[in-house]
């Protein structure tokens, strides 16, 4: 936490977007996390993403629970909508707002405790449902907020400052949800901004359910030798499988890719992902492979990232749902309630 | 890349860019910064030690340091560090007991200064507190130069001109007033003098010999013109006034007219605006006293009739400007007569040595200049030096008092057989600024003030008299925020290679784009690469050691750094670091200093 704020004072050349605003129009307060979070950089790359996507401030709504990285959303784009929920919890509110407003775009940021232990339950659920949002999870494998406690995606043998190391065997977020049937799902790094801008404009586009494992360094409980979360592991043993570009409907394909290499993948809104496949027999439109994959690099080690799976096809929770196109908030009360009466009937169709 | 030599005070010196366009060296962020705390005796005498002269600097100095500050570039407008000198100046306590004195005892060494302009009176500065034996020869009755023959009185009042160059004399110059020399060879020969320094200024106004030059008296030459003014010879002029030319001198005619009873002045320039030698204060300041400036007229001819001036006849030209924005010598495309009662020429001054003779050994250049080492000051012949106006032509008073310094060093290494180009180099301190986990021993928050402006006199009240000062010096108000404005670009970032994680905290924290963590390349190709392009060539990149983690560089554009030291209170590991540099410059006597440190180590 610094004692100033960010000075407003700007590059002079700062570059404009559709809207006419710059990217520091995106900023939040002043961050109050450890100086050096990972949490923080992934704040900086969510502003540039949402900058870069040209996003009404108004229509976006940020979402959390509690942790370290729940507080984030404090610290973007601070004129949009926001509920910071109890723990683990996250999931369940934005179910509700989005089933109420299904024209914001909601970004949900977790941690790994948040999501993992108390709020597991509703994180499963809401992959079920497929919910329109784009889910990060800042995973450092503790518990930031409570001074550094394992998390449950603590690896096996990492060590915290003090103290034996874990046992427990930790869960991954990505095989979870690729199992639980999420429609978009990728890893990546705090510490890699290259990767991590396009994968997040990309969640953002994402009709359904985007999930963001980002690996995101706690400097203050988990960046020690031993540990499996630090910036130097990750550094030594992250793989890029697939990088993506995001491009936008306005944008045209500049960058060559070989034949074959090169995988386009359209979205609903006309922008582009094109993915830069690292590994040549890597499928990610293949949920059994995908899974396959993940399998194996985990027995040796690595770390892979990109975007590992991606299913375009598959509605999301109005679709499944069957609910009207107009937000219900929207809706004259009346309409939306139309009395006992009719509710009586209704159940009546039942008997 | 290679990975940025800071041990060299350039680098850092260079970041203060007030500080590296100063040709003294003024600490300009220093000064400002003791202004903040009220210290305004301490910031005087700040000023004193590079630029000798703050309360005379703090009116008129040409002021190179501000189209050179940072804050201009970030900002419309640069900090007006000019104005805040003159603070310095008009609120100190009386600062005479801190002044350096002469030596208990004469070194036996002979000095001639000759002009008691500004270049002369830093010699003696700085070589009167070593001992030297110093006299001055001045030619006027006053001493000074053009800082009281021609710049006007409503600028620099006289009082101001006495004290400062009463704190030198008072240490035992010897002045010979109404002393001119007439020939170096004779003071040479029979001078006895040890060294003698040349500092008689640039003392010839330019011609222009146009039809009817030679038939009225009404036609002036400017430097002259404000010299008689300046010593009451000349007391009025007529209505209708043209000056000729648009330079400073033209700025200080036209000025100095309204005020000897002229009531329509015109500065014909030959160029557009944009072309124009004055300094933009200097043209603001004249507007401000409704004095027109006439653009694109090429003087032709003086009209006399029946032996009198009458006006003035012009061709009216047209320019071309290329995409360079560079200018075609024109086309006349019209001819005009003005009507006035005087002509003023402002279109230059040049060097003049009459008094110096040409087979002694004083080499002279094809402009009749003499041939100077820009290092020691000396001519061809040795033990004679130059400085100021007289050396390399016309400059301004801090350049007069830079070759000040520069030959006072020279004539004691001359006078004790030393080599002239063994000089002490610059050198550099660096202190950290961190006084608590986020706390800075200086203000580093940006305040988005803007710069505050000179009040003046009433337009009507400042014509009453010659010596009205117009410019009243800022208030305490006024002073209290534009200090603020500084950006304190001492206060240098300075990174630490082997510390950094590669969290990115700096890069995503700075608020103007300063930072970059990317893969090493050539300066063209990193400069494209940056968070920022780093346009301004000017500006250097600095540029770390590969990073532990991925060998990856830390590259900073200096360019726009507001010093605000977010980055180093969000860097968990103290890579980046808030470091205060002070340029440690040497003068004559820290070159005296040495002399003694080596004879005590040799015993
Ligand atoms: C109209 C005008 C306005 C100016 N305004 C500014 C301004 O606002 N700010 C600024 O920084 N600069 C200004 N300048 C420039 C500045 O005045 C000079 O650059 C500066 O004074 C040079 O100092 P100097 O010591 O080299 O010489 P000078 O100031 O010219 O002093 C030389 C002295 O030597 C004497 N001398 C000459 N020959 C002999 C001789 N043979 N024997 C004995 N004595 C001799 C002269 O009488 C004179 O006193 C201005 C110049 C002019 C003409
Ligand atoms: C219901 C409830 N249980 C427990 C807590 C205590 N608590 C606060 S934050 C936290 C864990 C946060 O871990 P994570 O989500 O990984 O966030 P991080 O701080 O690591 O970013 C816990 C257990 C709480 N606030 N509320
Ligand atoms: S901001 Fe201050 S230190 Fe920086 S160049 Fe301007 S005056 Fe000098
Ligand atoms: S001090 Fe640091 S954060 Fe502030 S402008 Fe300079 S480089 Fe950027
Ligand atoms: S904040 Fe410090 S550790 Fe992090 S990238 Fe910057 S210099 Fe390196
Ligand atoms: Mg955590």
């Amino acid at each position: 936490m610094s004692y100033i704020a960010k000075p407003k004072v700007t590059h002079p050349k700062l570059k404009k977007n559709e809207l006419g605003l710059t990217v520091r129009d995106y900023e939040g307060t002043v961050s109050t996390l450890c100086a050096g979070c990972g949490h923080d950089s992934i704040t900086a790359a969510i502003i540039q993403a949402v900058f870069e996507l040209g996003m009404e401030p108004h229509k976006l709504a940020k979402m959390s629970g509690i942790g370290c990285s729940s507080k984030t959303p404090a610290y973007f784009v601070s004129q949009s909508h926001g509920f910071n929920s109890v723990h683990g919890r996250m999931a369940s509110v934005t179910t509700g707002a989005n089933a109420a407003n299904r024209d914001l775009t909601y970004i949900g940021v977790s941690g790994d405790g948040d999501s993992l232990s108390i709020g597991m339950g509703q994180f499963a659920h809401v992959i079920r449902r497929n919910l329109n949002m784009c889910y990060i999870i800042e995973n450092n494998g503790v518990y930031g907020l409570t001074k550094g406690q394992y998390s449950a995606s603590a690896d096996v043998g990492s060590k915290a400052k003090k103290g034996p190391a874990n046992r427990q065997m930790p869960i991954d977020p990505i095989s979870t949800a690729i199992g639980l049937g999420a429609t978009y799902i990728a890893r990546s790094f705090s510490g890699d901004k290259q990767q991590l801008v396009p994968l997040i404009k990309g969640a953002l586009t994402h009709r359904g359910f985007a999930l963001l494992d980002v690996i995101s360094p706690c400097v203050t409980f988990n960046d020690h030798e031993g540990s499996t979360k630090s910036y130097a592991h990750t550094r030594k043993h992250f793989h890029h499988v697939i990088d993506a570009d995001f491009i936008h409907p306005k944008e045209e394909i500049v960058a060559a890719y070989n034949e074959g290499e090169a995988m386009p993948v359209e979205l609903h809104d006309g922008s582009k992902i094109v993915f830069r496949k690292l590994n040549e027999d890597y499928d990610p439109t293949s949920r059994s492979a995908a899974f396959a994959f993940l399998r194996d690099s985990e027995n040796a080690g690595e770390i892979i990232t990109g975007l590992l799976y991606i299913d375009e096809e598959m509605g999301d929770m109005h679709h499944l749902s069957g609910s009207v196109d107009e937000p219900l908030s929207k809706i004259p009360y009346e309409t939306l309630n139309p009395g006992a009466a009719t509710l009586s009937k209704l159940m009546d169709r039942y008997r | 890349m290679k990975p940025t030599d800071t041990t060299h005070p350039d680098y850092f010196h260079k970041v203060v860019d007030c500080q590296w366009a100063c040709p003294a060296h003024t600490d300009v962020p220093n000064y400002i910064r003791l202004i903040a705390q009220g210290r305004f005796s301490d910031a005087y005498m700040l000023n004193r030690e590079s630029n000798v002269f703050p309360g005379i600097l703090g009116r008129v100095c040409d002021r190179p340091c501000e189209p050179a500050c940072r804050r201009g570039r970030v900002e419309a407008k640069p900090v007006a560090i000019c104005r805040l000198k003159r603070v310095a100046s008009d609120y100190r306590d009386d600062i005479t007991a801190r002044l350096p004195k002469a030596a208990a005892r004469k070194n036996g060494k002979k000095i001639a200064l000759i002009g008691a302009g500004c270049a002369s009176l830093t010699v003696a500065n700085d070589l009167l507190p070593l001992g030297y034996d110093v006299t001055i020869f001045e030619q006027l009755d006053a001493t000074g130069g053009l800082m009281r023959t021609n710049i006007p009185q409503f600028r620099l009042p006289p009082k101001i001109l006495d004290e400062e160059i009463g704190y030198i004399l008072d240490m035992g110059a010897r002045l010979e007033l109404g002393h001119r020399i007439d020939s170096l060879r004779e003071m040479l020969e029979s001078g006895g003098f040890d060294a003698i320094f040349v500092g008689t200024g640039a003392p010839r106004g330019k011609e222009l010999n146009l039809p009817g030059r030679n038939e009225t008296q009404n036609i002036h030459i400017g430097i002259d013109w404000l010299e008689s003014v300046a010593f009451e010879h000349t007391e009025s002029i007529g209505e209708k006034v043209l000056i000729i030319g648009v330079g400073n001198t033209a700025m200080d005619c036209c000025r100095t007219s309204l005020r000897l009873g002229a009531n329509n002045v015109k500065v014909m320039a030959r160029k557009p605006r944009g072309f124009f030698k004055a300094s933009d204060w200097e043209l603001e300041d004249a507007e401000e006293e409704n004095v027109e400036i006439v653009v694109n007229h090429s003087p032709k001819e003086f009209v006399i009739e029946n032996g009198r001036l009458t006006g003035m006849k012009f061709d009216v030209m047209e320019y071309n400007i290329d995409a360079n924005g560079r200018i075609d010598r024109g086309t006349a495309v019209d001819e005009v007569t003005l009507p006035c009662d005087d002509v003023i020429l402002a279109i230059g001054q040049e060097n003049a040595f009459p008094w110096i003779e040409r087979d002694i050994g004083i080499e002279f250049d094809e402009w009749d200049c003499p041939v100077v080492d820009e290092t020691t000051m000396m001519c061809t012949r040795d033990g004679v030096f130059f400085g100021g106006d007289s050396a390399f032509g016309p400059k301004n008073i801090i350049w007069a008092v830079a070759h000040g310094h520069e030959a006072a060093i020279s004539i004691h290494k001359y006078c004790h057989g030393e080599d002239l180009y063994d000089r002490l180099p610059h050198g550099m301190n660096l202190s950290t600024q961190k006084m608590g986990i986020h706390e800075w021993s200086f203000s580093n928050d940006y305040d988005p003030a803007e710069r505050r402006l000179m009040p003046h006199v009433d337009l009507k009240e400042r014509f009453k008299k010659l010596d009205i000062e117009v410019e009243l010096g800022f208030t305490a108000e006024q002073t209290l925020q534009e200090v603020e404005r500084c950006l304190n670009c001492d206060v240098q970032t300075v990174f630490t290679s082997n510390l950094c994680i590669e969290c990115d905290a700096c890069i995503d924290v700075c608020p103007v784009n300063c930072l970059t963590i990317t893969e090493n390349g050539d300066e063209q190709d990193l400069r494209q690469r940056l968070s920022a392009p780093a346009e301004n060539l000017e500006q250097d990149l600095y540029v770390s050691e590969g990073l532990p983690q991925t060998g990856r560089v830390m590259v900073k554009d200096e360019d726009l750094c507001v010093h605000c030291s977010l980055c180093a209170e969000r860097c968990p590991t103290g890579a980046w670091d808030m470091q205060k540099s002070t340029l440690l410059i040497p003068y004559a006597r820290d070159e005296a200093n040495r002399d003694r440190r080596r004879k005590a180590a040799a015993g």
